[in-house]
């Protein structure tokens, strides 16, 4: 049963096994386990970058596409979602049509990013996809009518997201039964059952073909696969998951702009987790969004105590400083991408065997 | 551009292509009809020429890496990073110098200022393509994420070193202020920028063309195997080419350091849209289209931001989307083998 | 004979999954031009081009002067009096012709005797002296091509198909040139699938198959042996023109 849910793609070490298993069960019963906004909060991201780092997997991993513009989608789909429901009313009609407007418009452009990626060098695709994302910034922070510019947008949700609602009264196990569980388990479940499906895609004919035309996209050619369509259809399938990420975050934060979709930071988020958890794998960003997203939120608290500890000590104190946390995921990165290409969860496969 | 010479009266074709540089006239013109007032004009083009040609200092090195290497160097905004904070550094430690009323003095922290940036910037790049290009050739998807997580790490260590905050960089009194012809207001530090600018481009254009070292580089763009197979180490032509672009970016940031007078962590990232709108515009490979490149991206920014200030973020990429329409290889594409 | 400048022993060459040269033996004897004849696919190419050190043998021993080539990089070998004209001609099209021969000029300055020579034979090269070589003509090119490997005295010249795609005049003007070039006692290793110049220019000959040498001997003989050479070559070198 497992075996068909995950499409076939088995985690093929225990150590890799036990750590999914681990975090499915944190994430399923993080409002339990993890009491309070924080953690909740955490996990919530969790689920989001898992799914919108998965999407990019599918593109970097699997097709060998690098993209800078993924973050536009992930924006199209908060944007979608909070002008639906500002401009209408705060209901599941509006997330619907807002959604579905956000899926028309990241399937459009990234049928265009498609076809336009065949006709030239990876390097030169590159560069463009990173001029339309910064491109596709500037438009949301000066349109500010449509999109709050660099603001945002507040929005209203639906009566059954909203934390003051209550579904029970009292409390169930300590943990209030309210909107902000019904939206934590809506995102839950969207993004397991999108991280399932991008499992089945890759898994497919159609990710076989994919991966032989990452190899040698000539050869995939001669043998009869018309490549562009297959990029093409890859671009969009993770264009239009990254988008559904989108609306789940806009959904989770009740907002939606340009820092918490839009920023080149978050691009670069998206690398650091795909390269480190594992290019190619899924599970990598699993591992990766994980790792990433707590050390995030925990690991700075780490680094203050240890900047604390080495007061004294000439540029320790700022190296170990909890704002360069970064640096050091920076370092980690163009470590995995020399040494452990495969990244963590390839590694983790590597020595299995 | 393209009609083997054949019989016996064959005459050489028109070997530069003017029609990119007359798109430049084009748009100071089309500009002028827009804005009307000569004064004005005067002003936003001097603007536009100047950071079109600061770009073009930071973009050359690049365009030219990637030309002869087949690198693309998504950390390069970090030497443009690296040459702003240490003219930032140098600055300060002439202090007196830079705040004094006379050229002589001024010059005296700026000359030190702007060969510091060059040599740290130099080395860096040195460093650079030893440590994490030289691994990665010929790969091009790891160069990207390499470069790219080199640039992460860089930006950081400059926090430690340098701190969070914007850093003033201030511009020398002598070199503040604008020369007054009639109407029209020059600002000082622009003339400088457009004419070490220039000076830049005609040193490179005089190397590539009149020096041996000019020959190898050309030749290795079209087809580095035959260059070796003649006898050359064009591996060390490439560290020399990318130590010189490294150079030149740093040189590139503390004079757009200077233009802003201010420094962030962000100036590298900032420039990076800029600088590959121009490569693409001019073509991969290219310093003269580089160089045209750049020109226009500058008088575009300027005109347009004084036109229609809405639009003005985006306008450059329109600009580079119009051209590839036009041209889809830029400007001046390169012919590779 | 003479003895043998460049001799090859066991040499394998791997290009990714594909084994092209399987143990190629064979020796280039001083002072002569030797033709390298084979079916297309034969490894002929890629014989030379491991020579060069543009690919690496996998296996094997690339003695030329007592040097082994294999253990050392391309430009090093070149140094050694190595020139190599490729199939593709290799010349720099946004160079002009002057440019090209500089480059090619690796001691010093242009030798004026040297130019001379070359452009009694290839006069074409001295009218378009500052035209970008892109601007040639295919066998103005070749013309070019082939000035750059000999615009110094070298010891071995690596010639690949020079005669591919030229009109016959052009193709007599080119074996005007390397017999000339042979009286320098300059050694040729030609690659060539025009039976005329094999037969004008080879002293001595080898021929290739399937990545092998499966026939080394004298010219004369071969092409005295139309037997033979329906054998070797599939064809007669007759058919081959």
């Amino acid at each position: 049963m497992i075996e068909t849910l995950l499409s076939g793609d088995r985690p093929r070490s225990r150590v890799l096994a036990a750590t999914l298993a681990a975090i499915l069960v944190c994430l399923a019963a993080a409002p339990f386990l993890f009491p309070g906004t924080r953690a909740l909060d955490v996990a919530a991201k969790v689920c989001v970058f898992v799914l919108l780092v998965a999407s990019y997997d599918l593109l970097l991993g699997y097709t060998g596409i690098v993209s800078f513009a993924h973050t536009m989608f992930f924006g199209i789909g908060g944007y979608g979602v909070a002008i639906a429901t500002t401009r209408m009313d705060p209901t599941w009609g509006a997330i619907a049509l807002g959604t579905a407007a956000a899926l028309v418009i990241s399937l459009a452009l990234s049928f265009l990013i498609g076809l336009f990626s065949l006709r030239v060098k990876a390097i030169f695709f590159a560069m463009i996809t990173l001029a339309v994302a910064s491109f596709f910034a500037i438009l949301a922070s000066q349109l500010s009518n449509i999109t709050g510019g660099e603001d945002g947008i507040t929005f209203k949700v639906p009566e059954l997201l909203r934390p003051g609602f209550r579904l029970l009264e009292e409390p169930l196990l300590g943990v209030t039964i309210g909107g902000r569980l019904i939206t934590y388990y809506l995102v839950f479940c969207a993004a397991l059952v999108l991280f399932l499906a991008l499992l089945r895609a890759v898994n497919s004919p159609f990710g076989r073909v994919l991966q032989a035309i990452r190899e040698n996209d000539f050869r995939a050619e001669a043998l009869g696969y018309r490549t562009v369509i297959y990029r093409t259809i890859a671009n969009c399938l993770g264009a239009a998951v990254a988008t559904l990420a989108g609306v789940l975050y806009a959904l989770w934060l009740r907002y939606t702009g340009p820092n918490t979709t839009l920023d080149f930071a978050i691009m670069i988020d998206i690398l650091l987790m795909v390269v480190i958890g594992g290019m190619g794998t899924m599970y990598g960003a699993v591992l990766g969004a994980t790792i990433f997203v707590v050390a995030q939120n925990y690991l700075q608290d780490l680094m203050k105590l240890a900047s604390g500890a080495a007061k004294g000590i000439p540029l320790l104190p700022d190296l170990l400083h909890p704002d360069r946390w970064l640096l050091w995921f920076g370092v980690l990165f163009v470590l995995s991408v020399y040494y452990f290409p495969r990244g963590i969860v390839g590694q983790l496969r590597a020595w299995r065997t | 551009m393209s009609s083997p010479a054949t019989g016996a009266d064959a005459l050489p074709q028109s070997r530069i292509d003017f029609v990119p540089i007359l798109l430049v006239g084009a748009i100071a013109l089309g500009a002028f009809a827009l804005i009307r007032s000569p004064s004005t004009w005067v002003t936003l083009t001097v603007a536009g020429l100047a950071m079109g040609l600061l770009i073009f200092i930071m973009a050359s090195g690049l365009t030219l890496v990637f030309g002869l290497m087949d690198v693309m160097n998504f950390a390069h905004g970090l030497f443009i990073a690296i040459g702003a904070y240490v003219a930032v550094s140098v600055m300060k430690i002439f202090g007196a110098a830079a705040a004094a009323d006379s050229f002589a003095a001024n010059l005296g922290a700026i000359a030190p200022a702007l060969l510091a940036s060059i040599v740290v910037a130099g080395l860096l790049g040195l460093f650079f393509e030893r440590v994490i290009i030289r691994p990665v050739y010929g790969q091009h998807l790891k160069q990207i994420l390499i470069t790219t997580g080199g640039m992460i790490v860089a930006e950081q260590l400059i926090h430690v070193l340098w701190g969070p905050d914007q850093l003033p960089l201030l511009r020398p009194p002598t070199l503040r202020g604008s020369f007054l012809i009639g109407d029209i207001a020059l600002e000082k530090f622009r003339l400088a920028a457009v004419v070490i600018g220039l000076a830049i481009f005609v040193a490179l254009v005089l190397v590539l063309n009149r020096t041996k070292l000019g020959l190898l580089i050309r030749a290795g763009v079209e087809n580095k195997e035959m260059v070796e197979a003649m006898g050359y180490r064009v591996r060390r032509l490439f560290v020399a080419v990318f130590v010189t672009g490294a150079a030149l970016a740093g040189l590139g940031g503390a004079l757009w350091g200077m233009y802003q007078e201010s420094v962030t962590v962000l100036i590298g990232a900032q420039m990076m849209v800029l600088i590959f709108i121009v490569i693409i515009i001019g073509g991969l490979g290219s310093v003269g289209g580089c160089f045209v490149g750049a020109l226009l991206v500058g008088l575009v920014a300027n005109y347009v931001g004084y036109l229609s200030p809405k639009i003005a973020l985006g306008s450059n990429i329109l600009l580079m989307v119009i051209i590839l329409l036009w041209r889809p290889q830029g400007l001046y594409p390169m012919s590779k083998q | 004979m003479p003895d043998a400048l460049l001799t090859l022993a066991g040499v394998n060459t791997h290009i990714g999954h594909y084994h092209i040269l399987q143990g190629v033996d064979c020796a280039v004897p001083r002072g002569e031009l030797t033709m390298l004849l084979g079916r297309n696919g034969a490894g002929k190419t890629t014989t030379l081009r491991t020579i060069m050190g543009l690919w690496r043998a996998s296996a094997g021993e690339i003695r030329f002067d007592g040097v082994d080539l294999a253990k050392h990089e391309t430009p090093a070998i070149a140094d050694l009096g190595i020139a190599y004209v490729p199939e593709s001609m290799g010349i720099f099209a946004g160079l002009t012709v002057h440019e090209n021969l500089v480059l090619a000029a690796r001691r010093g300055p242009l030798d004026d005797a040297r130019l001379e020579w070359i452009f009694r034979f290839f006069p074409a090269l001295k009218k378009f002296w500052f035209l970008p070589a892109g601007l040639l003509s295919g066998g103005q090119k070749q013309m070019l091509a082939i000035s750059r490997a000999i615009v110094e005295p070298r010891k071995l010249v690596l010639v690949d198909e020079p005669t591919k795609g030229l009109a016959p005049s052009i193709i007599n003007n080119l074996i005007e040139a390397f017999r000339e070039l042979k009286t320098t006692s300059t050694t040729i290793l030609m690659v060539e699938q025009n039976f005329h110049a094999a037969r004008s220019l080879g002293d001595s000959v080898v021929v290739m198959d399937a990545g092998r040498i499966v026939h080394s001997g004298r010219m004369a003989d071969l092409a005295a042996d139309e037997a033979l050479q329906t054998r070797l070559l599939g064809l007669s070198l007759e058919v081959h023109q």
